[in-house]
């Protein structure tokens, strides 16, 4: 089959898929990065996604879902444009985590999960970032942001806005 | 951008090139880069391992086995290829220090790898990076393309006729992908479900090859003895337990940091004068002394306590990824104990039994507890079910969960009763924990 | 691999090395409990229920995964591993629903029991319970999460075992749940097995759910009534209104030829006994021509006066005799003894599937030449030609991808299509240009990678299908005895396939094979048989059609469908049918007798490899009667003795009846010896098929039982190397190939049979509607 053609990726993003999966020994090992590159484009994995991912290793959609579903990054709905993600872990507990994460609530209106009605952003409690030393730390899609208080806040929201103004992309749903 | 910090007493073996650029390959090398590979490519195999072993170099991962006698279970012979795995997953809470290597000395992470191929005779070596780190992955790859470009990597490595080839892949949100043979599944493809043991790594690894598996701080390490010799790099630690360590002080500290600190180093010493004191001048009420699933310790305990394998290990704890998580006397340890277990709750595999159902039940019962709705039977079966955890399971997640559980408990006993009889809890706010 | 000793619990014991502890110690009845660990499939090592003791090893160690090695020392009760698994049943319960009051398991629950051994008596669980919705997956599975203890049995059966792959797990942590690969309904062969290995009630069967109590059933072990594989299947029975019903087909007794195996078409295709449209009542055509209800004595003797008096003024020649493929091997005699003894002809023929008449006389005089089932489980090579085992021999394909699984079986496949199998396969060739009848020269020429690695193999077994007819299959088991170590198998359709032909239900044959034309030991015990060869099956439709069919007897059969026989031809015959529907053969009969399932009768019958099995017993249904007694009855009413047919009573009786046990008689050997006493006829009836079973190993060829082991529930392979002095083919008349027509019946069909199954048609549709729905119109 002609992946190329048939292909719901971008083809930027459908060239790299092709490099990685013969860049492994074994094909499948190409999986999980496959399906993070495919999330940041598509914004979350749907059944299409599986589907042509399942197809470009040539393993079963079945097989696909068993390994995504267990990766907490990678998600089966879509996300807001800018995922803000508070580390609660320890370290960050310890470090005022929950206050950071209550602004957001606050200044989101959106709980665990939740996504703004605008689909601009969503908002997410995780597991430990490994920016322990720099606590309370968040990430907002890859970025990091650290040594947090719940003042910041509203600079970092303002700043994902600007950023999107500036690209002049419109947030996708 | 994380910020780096630095004390008199620091000892700079593996963060010596930290903020200097050095992930551009160039400065790398002008700041000494890549000779140790060229020594050990000169030297060969036996030599390398002689070096490793003669360093006392042990595990960064957390459990602090040898790394040279690690590398030396590879058989010689293999019909199938054998490989070279870096386990930069580091998701034990309270550990951040292999993003600073990633981040600031890319290549000696390629170094390091390189010298683990030769020694044990692989051809390629790969660097797993948790999910989260993408900016590090970039990073790093862009490291490895500057080391093929320039004839580092590849089919014949500084000109000669050994080959090595290095791949980079990204993790997506797995703690349990850090243990190593979950961590090959992952690899492979595959849900990051642990594998039966024996066979161990060594012997069938990844894709059914002979494996060694090594933290990236251990192997960011390794360019560094090769550099300064074994027996150097030994006598910089404590007895057995060689070289220095990238400790990350979090919590309640006033200059929380990732300190490269000779092995052995006085715990009390690290918290008071490394990082300043409890935050605030506050008092000391407990310390993890080695990421999450370390079981806490009590100021009395660090008194003397020298920063090794063996002497947190004697001191009822362990010295794990080297996190250490300092906690003032305002927090609530119940809310603490919950929050750890949830986080292993969220991370158990689900392979097994006692890990699965225990984490669940332990999460279960604690917020209840804290939230004002324990009974005192509880704290017997919190203990109980954290016993009967122990030595159990699968893979020792379900003994990460279990360990700290068991020491809060045992240790906090009375603030555990404090919470009882429908008294809301005396320190925290959070009543309600979300749940992830 | 060389024997160790090592030590459990004090006692010395010896296995081979490499033995894993848990299976080393069930042999000697040591006790290890397990819910993960199922043998032959991938070890798991994730319930820890099977936790021992190690000397020198500092963590209790799973003995699923445990490999015994010389001088271990190992301890497997002690209060220690008392603690450890009573606390992991603890915490399984946790989350664990406990409707065990309303759960289908209760009572054959594996937690239950466990709990019941190993479990604390209360729980110190005081918090909420996980819960999911059940879930049905297809008409035959249904989920039910909560129950589910993650022991990932189902998904290695699916995938390892079936080669399936249908189910995998999502999520993880104590969110791991197990998923069909439908995302919320299973394509799969809906074989079913994931319901059998699952040791709790989270799998449960569609046809099965809430119908009762596992032990207000009971459970009778018998034969499969559908393919020519013939697995031993459990039928769980519970009385009724109008007898007693089947509620449920599983594999719970494991002893059988099938091992752990089981199809959809084992394990719910036997719902046809229950379907409403079953004939209860024998009907006879009236004077208006219409069929009604009669009784048997009526039906009977209307019967039995119509073919005397077609026999007595037109000649046996003028009846033929339809048998069946799926009635028992004493029907079958039975049947062509009638036919050849009371309707004095050679008039007889049946459905003929493969052409075991031809294998017969290739691999006749070779002894030792024929394989059982149970040998494609375990033959080191495997040469498989034709035929579709997945679709067709789901236990051979099972057999197939266990050997290569777990033997490491090299299997060879050779076929016209793409088969399943191949992913088995070591290596695969198409067909030469002249078809199969070219393969073994290919072979012989040895110069490609696949003959040359057939070739290159020590002992061969080949299985062959129902694409080989006459001189092919000869020269095919030619080319094989030329090479000495190689045994074959021969497939074909139908549960009885292979007796209905052993049994003689062929115009020229005589059971075993033996030819009309040159007698043996049956012709010699029933002297004045006909000699010259009788009509085959198309032909008694042609001679009808031509007037010249006086009557026509067929046993559960349906040649009307089947070979689209016009319902005028049969104008003028008299036609008597037995069957358990009315078939579209039936329709025209002028007598119909019902008559009972396989499930509702006891007799044997042989699968396609020659091995005979016992059918018992297992259900009632009021109205209908055994083939083998309607026969009996009707000889009787045709004014026969019925003693020349079946060889009851005293005089043949070779049973103890009891006394030689004294004291120790049971109630039904007391019964007999009163009998005995009284001068009745003791044990044996007329309608008592183990009479002519006895018949049958006198003097049927090939015939010589292992009586032990087939009464024991096992199966005994026959001998057809017995069969000997075979006439050639060019004396025969003329080629037989056109005669046989395979059926080819997939994983959802079962000839006329399953199209009265509610459940099988379901299924059908399920996997395929679209086809399903072609099928129908
Ligand atoms: C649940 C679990 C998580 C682990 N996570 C990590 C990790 O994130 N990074 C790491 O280097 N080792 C981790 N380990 C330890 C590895 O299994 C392994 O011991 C280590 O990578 C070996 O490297 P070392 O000998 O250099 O320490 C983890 C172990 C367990 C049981
Ligand atoms: S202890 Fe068991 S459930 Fe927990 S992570 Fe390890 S294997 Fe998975
Ligand atoms: S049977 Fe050994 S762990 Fe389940």
């Amino acid at each position: 089959m002609s992946l190329e053609t048939m292909t719901i990726f971008s083809p930027q993003l459908a060239a790299r898929l092709d490099a990685l999966v013969a860049k492994y020994p074994v094909k499948r090992s190409a999986l999980i990065p496959m399906l993070l590159y495919a999330q940041d484009e598509i914004g979350y994995l749907s059944d299409t996604v599986i589907a042509e991912v399942a197809e470009r290793i040539g393993i079963s959609e079945l097989d696909v879902r068993n390994v995504a579903t267990y990766y907490s990054m990678l998600r089966f709905k879509p996300a807001g444009k800018y995922n803000v993600q508070v580390c609660t872990n320890i370290s960050c507990m310890l470090r005022g985590a929950y206050d950071v994460y209550e602004r957001f609530q606050e200044e989101l209106g959106v709980g665990h999960k939740g996504v703004t009605p605008d689909g601009f952003f969503s908002l997410e409690e995780v597991e430990c970032i490994g920016a322990c030393c720099w606590a309370p730390a968040i990430q907002v899609n890859y970025d990091f942001h650290d040594e947090l208080t719940p003042g910041h806040v509203p600079g970092i929201l303002a700043q994902y806005r600007s950023k999107a103004d500036n690209e002049g992309k419109v947030p996708h749903a | 951008m994380p910020r780096l910090v630095s004390h008199p007493d620091e000892v700079k073996i593996v963060t010596r090139r930290f903020g200097q650029g050095a992930a551009n390959i160039d400065k790398y090398i002008e700041l000494g880069g890549y000779e140790s590979a060229k020594k050990c490519l000169a030297q060969g195999p036996e030599w390398i391992i002689s070096e490793m072993k003669a360093s006392n170099l042990r595990g960064r991962g957390g459990a602090g086995f040898p790394t040279g006698l690690k590398w030396s279970f590879v058989p010689k012979q293999s019909a199938k290829p054998k490989y070279v795995l870096v386990n930069g997953d580091e998701s034990e809470p309270g550990t951040c220090k292999d993003h600073l290597i990633f981040l600031h000395d890319p290549h000696a992470i390629i170094e390091g790898t390189m010298i683990a191929g030769l020694a044990i005779g692989a051809k390629i070596g790969f660097i797993y990076l948790r999910g989260e780190y993408r900016y590090l992955i970039e990073i790093m790859e862009k490291a490895v393309a500057d080391a093929y470009a320039k004839g580092i990597l590849g089919k014949n490595i500084f000109g000669s006729d050994t080959e090595f080839q290095i791949i980079t892949q990204s993790g997506a949100g797995a703690y349990e992908v850090g243990e190593e043979s979950a961590l090959m599944e992952s690899l492979e493809g595959k849900r990051g479900v642990p594998r039966i043991k024996p066979p161990f790594p060594a012997v069938v690894g990844l894709y059914g090859g002979p494996t060694v598996i090594n933290n990236a701080e251990t192997i960011a390490t390794v360019p560094h003895v090769i550099e300064m010799g074994g027996a150097a790099y030994a006598a910089v630690g404590s007895e057995r337990n060689g070289g220095t360590r990238l400790f990350g002080l979090s919590g309640h500290v006033e200059r929380p940091g990732v300190y490269e600190l000779p092995m052995g180093y006085n715990l009390k010493k690290m918290i008071y004068e490394v990082g300043g004191g409890v935050r605030g001048g506050r008092k000391l009420k407990a310390v993890v002394p080695g990421g999450s699933s370390t079981p806490v310790l009590l100021p009395e305990e660090i008194e003397n306590l020298g920063m090794d394998f063996d002497q947190v290990g004697k001191a009822g704890s362990m010295l794990g990824s080297g996190g250490v998580v300092v906690i003032d006397d305002r927090t609530c340890i119940v809310e603490f104990a919950l929050r750890t277990i949830s986080f292993y709750q969220h991370e158990s595999c689900g392979w097994c039994i006692p890990c699965r159902e225990g984490t669940d039940w332990l999460k279960k019962s604690l917020t209840r507890f804290h939230a004002g709705f324990g009974v005192e039977k509880d704290i017997d079966n919190i203990q109980y079910l954290a016993e009967n955890m122990m030595g159990r399971t699968f893979c020792p997640l379900g003994d990460a969960a279990a360990m700290p559980t068991l020491g809060f408990v045992k240790k906090f006993r009375k603030e555990f009763e404090d919470h009882l009889n429908g008294k809301p809890c005396p320190f925290a706010k959070h009543v309600e924990l979300a749940v992830v | 691999m060389a024997d160790v000793t090592f030590t459990v619990d004090g006692k010395k014991l010896t296995a081979p090395a490499g033995t894993l502890l848990i299976e080393a110690c069930r042999k000697v009845g040591i006790e290890i409990p397990a819910f993960c660990y199922y043998p032959g499939l991938s070890l798991q090592a994730a319930c820890r229920m099977c936790v021992v003791r190690q000397e020198k090893v500092p963590k209790l160690q799973t003995a699923c995964t445990t490999a015994v090695a010389e001088g271990q020392v190992f301890i497997t009760d002690s209060p220690e591993i008392t603690q450890a698994r009573k606390a992991t049943i603890e915490l399984l319960l946790g989350n664990h629903p406990l409707d065990c009051p309303v759960c289908d398991a209760g009572g054959e629950c594996e937690l239950q029991d466990m709990t019941f051994k190993y479990g604390a008596g209360e729980s110190l669980y005081v918090e909420a319970k996980q819960h999911r919705e059940e879930q049905q997956w297809s008409p035959a599975v249904f989920f039910d999460r909560p129950r589910c203890i993650l022991c990932y049995r189902c998904i290695r059966m699916c995938g390892e075992g079936m080669d399936v792959w249908a189910l995998g797990v999502h999520n993880r942590g104590v969110s791991s749940i197990i998923t069909p690969n439908g995302g919320d309904h299973l394509d799969c062969e809906q074989c079913g097995m994931c319901i059998d290995v699952c040791p709790v009630g989270a799998l449960t069967s569609g046809s099965y759910r809430y119908k009762t109590r596992p032990w207000e059933m009971n459970h009778v072990s018998t034969v499969c009534t559908h393919c020519a594989d013939g697995c031993k299947v459990t039928l769980g029975v519970r009385q009724s209104n109008d007898g007693s019903e089947i509620v449920r087909a599983d594999n719970r007794d494991k002893s059988g030829i099938n091992g752990d195996f089981l199809c959809a078409k084992g394990r719910f295709g036997f719902d046809f006994v229950e379907n409403p449209e079953r004939l209860t009542k024998p009907l006879v055509r009236n004077t208006a021509g219409k069929l009604e209800p009669a009784t048997w004595e009526h039906a009977l003797r209307f019967a039995a006066g119509k073919l005397r008096e077609i026999r007595d003024n037109k000649g046996g020649s003028s009846i033929g005799v339809i048998g069946s493929n799926q009635t028992t091997n004493e029907e079958n005699y039975l049947l062509q003894k009638f036919a050849r003894t009371v309707l004095v002809t050679n008039n007889i023929d049946h459905e003929r599937s493969a052409d075991y008449t031809a294998f017969a006389r290739a691999i006749a005089g070779h002894e030792a030449k024929s394989a059982s089932l149970r040998e494609t489980a375990t033959a080191p090579a495997i040469l498989l030609i034709g035929g579709n085992p997945t679709e067709e021999h789901p236990l051979l394909a099972w057999n197939l991808r266990t050997n290569v699984r777990l033997n490491h079986a090299r299997l060879y496949i050779a076929n016209a299509k793409t088969i399943k199998l191949e992913r088995q396969a070591k290596a695969v060739q198409g067909l030469p240009p002249n078809g199969y009848k070219d393969l073994t020269a290919l072979l012989d020429r040895n110069d490609t990678d696949f003959s040359k690695a057939v070739l290159a193999e020590e002992s061969l077994l080949i299985v062959f299908g129902q694409e080989y007819r006459g001189e092919q299959i000869e020269a095919l088991v030619a080319w094989g005895l030329k090479r000495g170590n190689v045994r074959f198998a021969f497939l074909s359709d139908y549960s009885n396939s292979r007796g209905a032909a052993d049994m003689g239900l062929l115009p020229d044959l005589l059971p075993g094979y033996v030819p009309v034309t040159t007698p043996g030991a049956f012709a010699t015990e029933y002297p004045g048989l006909p000699t010259t060869p009788g009509k085959t099956q198309p032909e008694f439709f042609t001679a009808a059609a031509k007037g010249e069919l006086g009557a026509l007897l067929v046993v559960g059969a349906n040649p009307v469908a089947k070979l689209g026989v016009d319902p005028v031809a049969l104008k003028n015959t008299f036609v008597v049918v037995q069957d358990l529907f009315l078939t579209e053969t039936a329709a025209l009969a002028d007598v119909v007798f019902p008559a009972a399932s396989l499930y509702e009768k006891t007799g044997t019958v042989t699968n396609t490899f020659g091995d005979v099995q016992l059918a018992k017993k297992a259900a009632d249904r009021a109205g209908v009667k055994p083939d083998f007694e309607i026969l009996v009855r009707l000889a009787g009413s045709m004014g026969v003795d019925v003693k020349t047919l079946v060889p009851f009573g005293a005089g043949n009786v070779t049973a103890d009846l009891g006394q030689s046990r004294g004291a120790q008689s049971g109630e039904a050997d007391r019964h007999a010896v009163w009998l005995a006493a009284n001068g009745l006829e003791p044990k044996l009836s007329p309608f008592d098929p183990l009479a002519v079973l006895d018949e049958i190993e006198r003097l049927v060829p090939a015939y010589k039982l292992d009586r032990l082991n087939l009464f024991g529930g096992n199966d005994a392979p026959v001998e057809p190397g017995l069969v000997s002095g075979f006439v050639p083919v060019s004396v025969l008349t003329g080629t037989q190939d056109d005669l046989v027509v395979p059926a080819h019946d997939g994983l959802f069909t079962s000839g006329t049979l399953g199209r009265y199954s509610p459940a099988l048609k379901e299924l059908a549709r399920h996997q395929a509607p679209a086809l399903a729905e072609a099928a129908a119109d």
